[in-house]
C-alpha cells in the first residue's frame, strides 16, 4: 500500500469513526450551512472553487451532521471537451470524501496526435480532506484561515499512451494544504493552496516524466455580491513534466449562483493554455452542483 | 412550617427584593420580566463599535435598527427552524436590548444594557444551524430596510465571532 492508500483510507476510517459516534449519539442532522459556504466542487471532485480545492468542506452539515453534493462539469475549449462528474460527502464540517471520473475528449485534435478522432482519456479521482484548524466563517475576529489537508488518488485509464508520450506513471497522487479565509467586512473570499504533485494536466496526461512530485500554488479570489452570487478568479500553478509537450498555469474567472440552498450553478471563462501542443486552449466552463 | 411563617418570609423576601432594586436598577425596565443581577456594561454588547459613520447612515440611524430589529423578530416569530427557543422569551426585554446592542456595534449613540452572550445563551442549547438561520432572518430584515449588502457584511462581521459564545450545542 502506497502513502496515498494509507492517507486515503486513514482519513476514510476516521470519518467512519466519527460518524459511528454521531450515531450512536443522535439522529442524523442535515443541512445548516450558508448559502455558498460549502464552496462548489472543483474539477477534481474536492470543495472548493473550480479549478483549486480549497479548505472548505463539502455539503450542507454543520459540525452536528452530514451532507453531500454531486456535480456535472463541462469545458469546452477550443480544440477539446473536458467533463467530470461525481460525488462527495462532508461529514461534520470536517472530513470530505469524494469520487470523480473526468473525461477528456481530444475530438478533431486526437487525429492530428495520431491517436484517432475523438479519442478520449478517463480519468478516476477519490479524494479525502481533513479539517485541521479555523473556522473560515466565523472567525472575523482573527486572521487565522480555515486550513484543510486533503488528498486525490488519481487513475488514468491509457496507460500505454501516457507512457509513450513521456510519462512515469498511469496513477499518481496529490497531497495539498488549503486555506481558506472569508473577510466578511470586505465581502471577500480567499483562498491559498499549495499542492504536492507529478500529475500532468491533472494527470489526464499521466503522472511524472521529466520530474517527480513539485509543490505548486493555487490563488483564487472571490467578491460576494450578494447571500447567493460570487464572482472572482483563480490561477493554479502547474507542473512542465513532459517533453512533447509544454504546460501552462490555469486561469479562470468566474461567477457562481446558489439558487437555492440544493443547487449552485457556476459559469466561468477558463485559460487553460497549451494542452498536448495545441496552444490557446480558451473556452467556457458550466458547472452544476446539487447538495444536501 | 407553619403558614404564617411562609407568608412571613414570602413577604420579607418581596420587601428584600423591592429595596434591592431600588438600591440598583435591574436593568429591566417597566413592562419587562425580572432578571437576576448582573453587571452592566458596553462589554456585554461582544464587540466593538464600528467607527465609519457611513455603516450607521446605510442603516438609516436608529429609526432604521428599530425597524431591522422588529422585522428580525417577526422572522423568528415566524421561523419553525428556530421560533421554539424563543418561546419563553420576554420579547419587550429581547426587543430593547438588540436595538440597543446593534445601535451600540453600529456606532450609534447608544450603551447596551443587557447581558453577556455568553451567560445569556449558555442555557438555550444554540446549534450552527439555528445560529444561521437567525442570520439569516437578519438579513432578510437588513433588506427590508434597503441596506446595502456589503454594508450589512460588515456589520455580519461583528456578529459572526459571537458564534463562540452563542452556539453551545
Ligand atoms: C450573533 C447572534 C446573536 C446575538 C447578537 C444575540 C443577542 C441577544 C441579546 C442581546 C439577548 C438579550 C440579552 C438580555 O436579555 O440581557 C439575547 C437573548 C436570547 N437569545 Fe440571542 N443573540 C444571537 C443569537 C442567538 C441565536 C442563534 C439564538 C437561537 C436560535 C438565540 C436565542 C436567544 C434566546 C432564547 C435569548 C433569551 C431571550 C429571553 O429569555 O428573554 N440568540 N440574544
Amino acid at each position: 500500500m502506497t502513502l496515498i492508500h494509507t492517507m486515503i483510507a486513514g482519513l476514510g476510517l476516521a470519518s467512519a469513526a466519527s460518524l459511528a459516534a454521531t450515531a450512536q449519539a443522535q439522529d442524523f442532522e442535515t443541512g445548516g450551512k450558508l448559502l455558498l459556504t460549502r464552496g462548489i466542487s472543483t474539477i477534481e471532485g474536492s470543495g472548493g472553487g473550480g479549478l483549486s480545492s480549497w479548505a472548505l468542506i463539502t455539503g450542507n452539515e454543520t459540525e452536528r451532521g452530514i451532507g453531500g453534493t454531486a456535480h456535472a462539469t463541462q469545458v469546452e475549449l477550443e480544440d477539446f471537451r473536458f467533463q467530470s462528474a461525481g460525488f462527495a460527502i462532508g461529514i461534520h464540517d470536517r472530513f470530505e470524501l469524494s469520487w470523480t471520473r473526468q473525461r477528456f475528449d481530444t475530438q478533431d485534435a486526437g487525429a492530428a496526435l495520431g491517436l484517432g478522432q475523438g479519442f478520449t482519456f478517463e480519468q478516476d479521482v477519490i479524494g479525502a480532506k481533513i479539517r485541521l484548524f479555523g473556522d473560515a466563517v466565523y472567525d472575523q475576529d482573527s486572521w487565522v484561515p480555515q486550513v484543510a489537508l486533503g488528498v486525490q488518488h488519481k487513475s488514468n485509464n491509457q496507460g500505454a499512451i501516457v507512457r509513450a508520450v513521456g510519462a512515469a506513471d498511469d496513477s499518481g497522487y496529490d497531497v495539498y494544504l488549503a486555506a481558506t479565509k472569508l473577510l466578511l467586512e470586505h465581502s471577500l473570499l480567499l483562498n491559498a493552496t499549495l499542492r504536492w504533485t507529478e500529475a500532468n494536466q491533472t494527470g489526464l496526461l499521466g503522472y511524472g516524466g521529466l520530474n517527480d512530485h513539485s509543490l505548486q500554488g493555487e490563488f483564487s479570489a472571490g467578491y460576494m455580491l450578494s447571500r447567493r452570487f460570487i464572482i472572482g478568479a483563480e490561477y493554479r500553478f502547474k507542473p512542465d513534466n513532459l517533453g512533447f509537450a509544454g504546460e501552462d498555469d490555469w486561469v479562470d474567472l468566474f461567477a457562481a449562483y446558489a439558487v437555492n440552498q440544493h443547487l449552485t450553478v457556476t459559469a466561468a471563462w477558463v485559460d487553460l493554455g497549451s494542452i498536448a501542443t495545441f496552444d490557446d486552449q480558451r473556452g467556457f466552463y458550466l458547472s452544476l452542483q446539487a447538495g444536501f | 412550617m407553619s403558614f404564617n411563617s411562609i407568608l412571613i418570609a414570602g413577604l420579607t423576601s418581596i420587601a428584600f427584593t423591592v429595596s434591592a432594586h431600588a438600591a440598583q436598577p435591574p436593568h429591566a425596565m417597566p413592562g419587562e420580566l425580572e432578571v437576576d443581577p448582573y453587571e452592566v456594561s458596553n462589554a456585554n454588547a461582544g464587540a466593538e463599535p464600528i467607527t465609519d459613520p457611513a455603516v450607521l447612515a446605510a442603516f438609516n440611524g436608529e429609526a432604521g435598527i428599530a425597524r431591522i430589529v422588529d422585522g428580525l423578530i417577526a422572522g423568528i416569530q415566524a421561523d419553525e427552524r428556530i421560533e421554539g427557543v424563543f418561546r419563553a422569551s420576554d420579547w419587550p426585554r429581547l426587543r430593547r436590548t438588540l436595538i440597543e446592542q446593534f445601535c451600540y456595534i453600529l456606532g450609534g449613540p447608544c450603551d447596551y444594557t443587557g447581558r453577556s452572550m455568553a451567560s445569556v445563551h449558555v442555557d438555550h442549547g444554540v446549534t450552527t444551524a439555528e445560529f444561521n438561520a437567525l442570520v439569516e432572518n437578519l438579513q432578510d430584515a437588513m433588506d427590508a430596510e434597503g441596506v446595502p449588502f456589503a454594508m450589512q457584511n460588515r456589520f455580519l462581521a461583528r456578529l459572526a465571532p459571537m458564534h463562540g459564545d452563542v452556539v453551545t450545542r
